[in-house]
């Protein structure tokens, strides 16, 4: 789960990592008010929005006065900020933040996230702040530094020394920048996170650190231990349809093409696309409706694929497993029949009690077209959609 | 022959009351699985589905000699449960439940460093020996005793490399699905190790997916030590970047994680690359000269 960088700098101060004093409003007025507490400025005013990129997209600027700042928040609020990593539709601005601006004199790049090939928590650091680490990565990996933290042992400081001297700080930065080391795992731990990101850190000129920005996702798998993240959680900022298809327990990726999808399994799903691809066909969405392929489920899913104006068809893939087909053939022609689909739907359904769940799929009347393996389901559904 | 698991193999079930557990303990029994006994904590004594229940791993391994423990409890225990079954000296623990915490999973991998027990998963379908031993979540019908093994990151997109090797009459020797978690007990290289080296598989299956770069880990392993053809469909070319397709394992995010980066590294070592999943038959036939 993403949250807002208010949300994060809220969390970081309680760990103790240093950031600005900032305040966030719904308001105009209330960003104006702010920069009066904060006042003298220039300050900093930033849309609080779940993408990056915000900067180049118009979403942060630098302002001189109060009234500056309460133009800004007026532009944005109630709009939407489309970010390169945004989508075409960008997401909606419903919070201003505004902060005293620092004066700078170079910035860092630190985060931390769980490295797959050591199976290590890993902070990342680099003398070469602002810029984006993909980026780095692909120009000078070498400027790239990383510290492994043992899971059993824990975040050293020693660890966050090395880091610091390695960076070019000197004198009390480096005691700051371990206390910020050790604060982020111990954050990180703590609050099951997948992500923390502080691009830049920042070294002002007075030789304090400060996080500038302030990026967190967490692990959804733990969200069950952490109810304190889970209100944290902003719907306006996800698509309508993958905030209803992630209420209905399904993993729902909307996509540009015609054929809707629902496959049982992350995998069969991606596969299910990849071979629509392969034919000329474009898949509309990624569905994967889980293990159980109830009639329920299997109503809730068409209607999350039907609320997509673009689907002229829709593939349903099922290996069964232990669930037998001939249940999932019931539930798909109760669906088709009870919401009055009326595109053409290809159904393949493999497993267990197959040729039973064909029948009943053949016999129903319905537009409906059962298929008897991967290869000629995708080529129906791809002429279907032409 | 076959890797990890066969006909003698002992094996019991941490959570075999629970409804998942029942339900697939069964079926493991129904296909012959050497089940010989459940730990439920707090259930010690009683008998399910005709096998004596333990309250530890430990009292169950002493009572009846089980050499494997398959995990079916949910998310917030199983790490507890894989640890338990580390330390009461299991040789192989293959790990259904999906969901577990990553930091957890960092916890159980650090202690898997310092013992000789095999993970297999978590969030896996389990392994399948045809005709020998079930363990997991897999459909029986659907495999054939034979000569090609399997290896897979995906569930259901194994039983259609399966159902693909099946209907070709190829058959599998085992088959294994490790998983789609980013951490995972064992990787593609562990397992492409043990088909190496068994004399029962003669071509090997690898069903990869976009995330991470255990499928250019699995390339370099090939290219440096596999005498046996390998032939491969990773899922997921038509995948937008940046975005989790289901599987937390599954998102791209850097060079090495997408299919195109890995269906090259794959063919560099010399591995037969199909585009679908409907193709790993004739791949096979390609890489292999079989009819």
């Amino acid at each position: 789960m993403n949250i807002h960088e208010y949300q994060a700098k809220e969390i970081f101060k309680e760990y103790g990592l240093p950031v600005s004093e900032f305040y966030v409003s719904t308001k105009a007025t209330g960003i104006g008010k702010a920069a009066y507490e904060l006042a003298p400025g220039p300050f900093v005013v930033k849309c609080q929005v779940h993408s990056g990129a915000r900067g180049k997209a118009g979403g942060v600027a630098l302002v001189e006065t109060p009234a500056m700042a309460e133009a800004f928040a007026a532009k944005w609020l109630g709009n939407r900020l489309v970010t390169k990593q945004s989508g075409p539709h960008g997401k909606p601005v419903n919070r201003i933040l505004i902060e005293r601006a620092i004066d700078i004199n170079k910035e860092l790049y630190l985060s931390a996230t769980i490295d797959r090939a050591s199976a290590r928590l890993t902070v990342i650091a680099s003398a070469s702040g602002g810029m984006s680490i993909e980026e780095l990565a692909l120009t000078s990996p070498e400027k790239i530094l990383k510290s492994y933290i043992d899971p059993l042992v824990g975040p050293q400081p020693y660890q966050g020394r090395e880091l610091a001297y390695k960076l070019g700080l000197t004198g009390s930065q480096v005691n700051a920048f371990t206390k910020i080391f050790l604060g982020i795992c111990k954050m990180f731990v703590e609050k099951d996170l997948s992500l923390v990101e502080i691009n830049p850190l920042v070294i002002t000129k007075s030789g304090e650190l400060v996080c500038a920005d302030a990026k967190i996702n967490t692990d959804p798998y733990a969200a069950y231990r952490h109810k304190e993240l889970a209100e944290l959680d902003d719907p306006s900022q996800e698509d309508p349809r993958i905030a209803r298809a992630v209420a209905a327990g399904f993993s729902y990726v909307p996509l540009d093409g015609n054929i809707g999808c629902m496959v049982n399994g992350a995998g069969l799903a991606m596969g299910t696309m990849d071979i629509l691809k392969n034919l000329g066909g474009a898949p509309a969405n990624f569905l994967d409706v889980g293990g159980t392929a109830t009639k329920e489920r299997v109503m809730e899913a068409f209607k999350v694929i039907l609320e997509d104006p673009n689907v002229k068809c829709i593939m349903v893939n099922i290996f069964g497993g232990i669930v037998r087909c001939d249940m999932i053939a019931e539930g798909i022609k109760g669906a088709v029949e009870q919401i009055k689909i009326s595109v053409p739907v290809v159904v393949r359904l493999e497993g267990n009690q197959a040729h039973l769940g064909e029948k009943i799929l053949n016999e129903c009347g319905l537009n409906i077209v059962s298929a008897r393996d991967l290869r000629q389901a995708a080529q129906l559904a791809v002429n279907a959609a032409k | 022959m076959s890797i990890l698991v066969n006909r003698e193999t002992k094996v019991i079930c941490q959570g075999i009351t629970g409804s998942q557990g029942t339900a697939h303990c069964t079926q493991m029994l129904e296909y012959g699985t050497k089940l010989v006994a459940g730990v439920t904590p707090g259930k010690g004594g009683m008998t399910h589905l005709g096998v004596p229940v333990y309250n530890t791993v430990t009292e169950a391994v002493a009572a009846t000699g089980a050499t494997v423990s398959m995990v079916m409890v949910p998310p917030p225990f199983a790490a507890d449960s894989i640890l338990e079954a580390i330390d009461a000296g299991l040789e192989l623990v293959v790990c259904i439940t999906e969901g577990i915490p990553v930091l957890d999973m960092l916890k159980v991998k650090a202690r898997l460093e310092n013992s000789n027990t095999v993970l297999i998963g978590p969030n896996c379908p389990g392994i399948l020996t045809p005709d020998e031993c079930k363990i997991g979540i897999m459909p029986a019908s659907i495999f054939s005793k034979g000569k090609v093994g399997i290896v897979s990151r995906s569930g259901t997109l194994t039983y259609e490399a399966v159902k693909e090797t099946t209907e070709a009459g190829f058959g599998q020797s085992t088959c294994v699905g490790i998983g789609g978690d980013p951490i995972q007990g064992s990787n593609f290289v562990d397992i492409l190790k043990l088909f190496e080296n068994d004399p029962e598989t003669e071509a090997v299956v690898l069903v990869g997916e976009i995330g991470g770069s255990a499928e250019q880990d699995a390339a370099k392993f090939i290219k440096e030590h596999m005498t046996k053809p390998v032939v491969s469909y990773i899922a997921g070319a038509s995948a937008p970047k940046g975005q989790r397709m289901g599987h937390a394992g599954a998102i791209i995010s850097g060079a090495n994680a997408t299919a195109e980066a890995k269906q090259k590294a794959l063919m560099d070592a010399g591995v037969t690359v199909v585009s679908t999943a409907a193709d790993i038959a004739d791949g096979l036939k390609e890489a292999t000269g079989w009819n």
